[in-house]
C-alpha cells in the first residue's frame, strides 16, 4: 500500500506521524519504503537518519533553439501558454524558469529547429534507515517548480514495499502530485481554527481527485472540538488522536522520532495503519 | 513615498507566521495587508475581513476532448507530458497543465483548450486596514500568478491610500508561490522554531531570500522548547549578519487567540505577548530605517 501523510496547514505533525508510522511498520516486519516528498523543506532525514547510498541530479527539459535552422517564424512562442519563449526580430529567447516541459514548442516548430536541453533543478538522495528504504528530494535554492523532482521520486517507488509518503503542506501542485501517487491519504490536523480551515481545503482537493482519506488529530486536547464535529458531519474517519505532549515537541526538536518515546506511540501508529489499509497483508 | 513591503515567511509550516502577521498588522500604522498563502490562507480567520469586492481568478487553460469527434487515435495520450488523458479519452483537469499539446497534435480537432478559472481574490476592510486576499481552488495550478496578482493589487491600494507599509503573510516552503511573495520585497521576516527541522528549513529559507535580494530578519518562536538550538540559531544568524529581532516563549495563548479570532496582542498579556510585541516593533523599526 502507498499511504500519503499530508495536511493543508504546515506544522501540524506530518513528519512526526509519517516517520513514526514507517518505524512502527518496520518494527512489525513490514518491508517499508519512505519517500519525503516535501522537496522544498525536507525534514524526514533528520528523524530517520538514513545512511545515504546514492545521489543524483534531477533535470527538467527546456527548449534549445538551433539558430541555423530557425526562421524566426514565431510558431513556438505563439504556441507556448507559459510565455517561456519570446520571438524577437533577430532571435528567440528562452525563459527556463517559466517552462513546463510540455514539448509543445518542439512539436510546433515547422523547421525541426528545437531540441530539448537539460536544466538541473534539484537532487534526489537514496539510502537506508535500518530496514527502511529511504529517498528524498531537494529543490535547488531559487528554483520554483518542485513537480519534476516529485516525478523522479515517483519513479523510485519500490512496488515490493509498503510506501509512506511525507507530503508537502498546502493544496497546490506539489501536494496534488504527491497525493496522486498514493492509494490513500491521512490528513494530519490540529483542533484550531487554522487547522480546521486548511483541513477543509485539503479535503476538497482530495475529493476532487477521488482519493480515499482519513484524518489524524494531533494535539487533540489543545484547541476546541470543531475539527471533531466537522469530521463527524462530513463522515470522515478519525484514525488517530495524539494528545499534546511537550515530550513529543522536545524529542522532535532534537531529531528523535515519536517512537523513541515508548511502545505506546508505535502501537497507536500501527493501529492507524491497520485501520487505513483495511488489514491488507504486509509487503 | 513608495510603501515598504514586509513579507513574513518561515520555510517550515506551523511556526507562527500568520499569528505574527496579524500582530504586525495591528502594530503597523496605515498598513495594507496581503495574504499570499493562497493555497492555505488563514489570516482572514484573525482579521475577519468585510469583503468589499471579489473577482474570479482566471489564469491558464484546461483541455477537454469532444467524444463525438474523437477517433481514438491515441496521439494526445502519447504526447501529453502530464499523463492527464486516460484510456477513455477524458482529461484529468487536476493533472492537466493547459499546455495545448493535445490540441496541437489532434488530427480531427477534438481536443480544445478553454480558459481556466482557478480561484477567487478579494479586497476587504479590516480593523487594521485594507486587506487583499485570495483563494486558489483546491488542487489548482498558478499559485505563483495568483500571489503576484494579490501583491500588485496591494501595491495599488497602498499608493492610493498613501500607506507606508504592506504586510504580506507568505506561504511555507521555498518554491513558486514563495518566490512570487519575496521578489521585490524590502524585507523578509522569517519565523522559525528551535528544532533541527526548523533550523534546517530556516537556513534554506534565508538562502532563498538572499538569492532574491531581500533583506532578512528572524524571530525565534517557542524558543524554550529547546534553548540550546535557539542559541545555535541565533549564533548562525549572527554569522550571516541576519538580525534576530526577538524570541517568543511557547504559549498556548497563540492557540487561544486564534480561537477567539483575535491577534495575540489583542488577546491578552504575558511573556509571549510581550515577546511578540517587542519582536514586531523591532522588525518594523528595521524596515523603516
Amino acid at each position: 500500500m502507498i499511504l500519503a501523510v499530508a495536511s493543508g496547514k504546515g506544522g501540524t505533525g506530518k513528519t512526526t506521524v509519517a516517520t513514526g508510522l514507517a518505524l512502527a511498520m518496520a518494527s512489525r516486519g513490514h518491508r517499508v519504503q519512505f519517500l519525503d516528498c516535501d522537496v522544498e523543506e525536507p525534514n524526514a532525514a533528520i528523524l530517520l537518519k538514513p545512511g545515504m547510498e546514492r545521489s543524483r541530479r534531477v533535470a527538467s527539459m527546456v527548449p534549445k533553439i538551433d539558430t541555423a535552422k530557425c526562421t524566426l517564424c514565431g510558431k513556438c512562442s505563439d504556441f507556448c501558454r507559459f510565455n517561456a519563449l519570446v520571438t524577437f526580430p533577430d532571435r528567440v529567447d528562452v525563459f527556463p524558469e517559466l517552462c513546463h516541459a510540455c514539448r509543445g514548442c518542439v512539436l510546433a516548430c515547422p523547421e525541426n529547429a528545437i531540441s530539448e536541453a537539460r536544466v538541473e533543478i534539484g537532487t534526489i538522495e537514496e539510502g537506508k534507515a535500518g530496514d527502511i528504504r529511504f529517498a528524498h528530494g531537494l529543490l535547488d535554492i531559487g528554483q520554483a517548480r518542485a513537480t519534476p523532482i516529485l516525478g523522479a521520486l515517483r519513479a523510485a517507488i519500490d512496488p515490493q514495499r509498503d510506501v509512506v509518503l511525507d507530503a508537502p503542506p498546502g493544496t497546490s501542485c506539489p501536494f496534488v502530485e504527491t497525493a496522486r501517487m498514493a492509494d490513500a491519504c491521512v490528513l494530519v490536523t490540529e483542533p484550531t481554527p487554522f487547522g480546521l480551515y486548511d483541513l477543509g481545503l485539503a479535503v476538497d482537493a482530495l475529493r476532487g481527485m477521488d482519493i480515499a482519506f482519513s484524518v489524524a488529530i494531533n494535539r487533540c486536547d489543545l484547541g476546541d472540538d470543531r475539527v471533531e464535529r466537522y469530521c463527524r458531519e462530513e463522515g470522515i474517519d478519525v484514525v488517530l488522536r495524539i494528545q499534546n505532549d511537550v515530550d513529543i515537541a522536545k524529542a522532535y526538536s532534537e531529531g528523535r522520532p515519536i517512537t523513541d518515546l515508548g511502545e505506546g506511540y508505535s502501537k497507536m501508529l500501527y493501529e492507524m495503519f491497520e485501520r487505513v489499509s483495511g488489514g491488507s497483508p504486509a509487503r | 513615498m513608495k510603501a515598504r513591503q514586509l513579507v513574513i515567511l518561515s520555510g517550515k509550516g506551523g511556526t507562527g507566521k500568520t499569528s505574527i502577521s496579524a500582530s504586525l498588522a495591528g502594530l503597523a500604522r496605515r498598513a495594507v495587508l496581503a495574504d499570499c498563502d493562497v493555497d492555505a490562507p488563514d489570516l482572514h480567520l484573525i482579521l475577519r475581513p468585510g469583503v468589499i469586492s471579489r473577482e474570479r481568478f482566471v489564469s491558464g487553460y484546461v483541455a477537454s476532448i469532444d467524444g463525438g469527434v474523437c477517433t481514438r487515435c491515441g496521439r494526445c495520450i502519447q504526447e501529453c507530458a502530464f499523463s492527464a488523458i486516460d484510456e477513455g479519452y477524458s482529461v484529468d483537469s487536476v493533472a492537466c497543465e493547459g499546455c495545448g499539446v493535445c490540441e496541437l497534435v489532434c488530427p480531427v480537432g477534438a481536443a480544445k483548450l478553454s480558459k481556466s478559472e482557478c480561484g477567487e481574490w478579494f479586497v476587504s476592510g479590516t480593523r487594521f486596514g485594507t486587506m487583499v486576499h485570495a483563494r486558489l481552488d483546491p488542487g489548482r495550478e498558478n499559485s505563483g500568478r495568483l500571489v503576484s496578482l494579490v501583491r500588485s493589487k496591494a501595491i495599488e491600494i497602498a499608493e492610493r491610500e498613501s500607506s507606508g507599509i504592506i504586510v504580506i503573510d507568505g506561504p511555507p516552503g521555498i518554491g513558486c508561490p514563495v518566490i512570487a511573495s519575496v521578489s521585490g520585497c524590502d524585507m523578509a521576516l522569517v519565523v522559525t522554531e528551535p528544532s533541527m527541522s526548523g533550523e534546517s528549513d530556516l537556513l534554506r529559507a534565508l538562502d532563498m531570500v538572499s538569492h532574491f535580494g531581500a533583506a532578512a530578519a528572524v524571530i525565534i518562536n517557542k524558543w524554550d522548547i529547546n534553548a540550546k538550538i535557539a542559541d545555535r540559531i541565533e549564533a548562525t544568524c549572527g554569522d550571516r549578519g541576519v538580525p534576530v529581532v526577538g524570541r517568543i516563549p511557547y504559549d498556548t495563548a497563540f492557540t487561544q487567540a486564534q480561537i477567539a479570532g483575535l491577534s495575540l496582542l489583542e488577546y491578552g498579556e504575558g511573556a509571549a505577548v510581550d515577546g511578540t510585541r517587542d519582536a514586531c516593533t523591532r522588525a518594523l523599526e528595521l524596515i523603516e530605517s
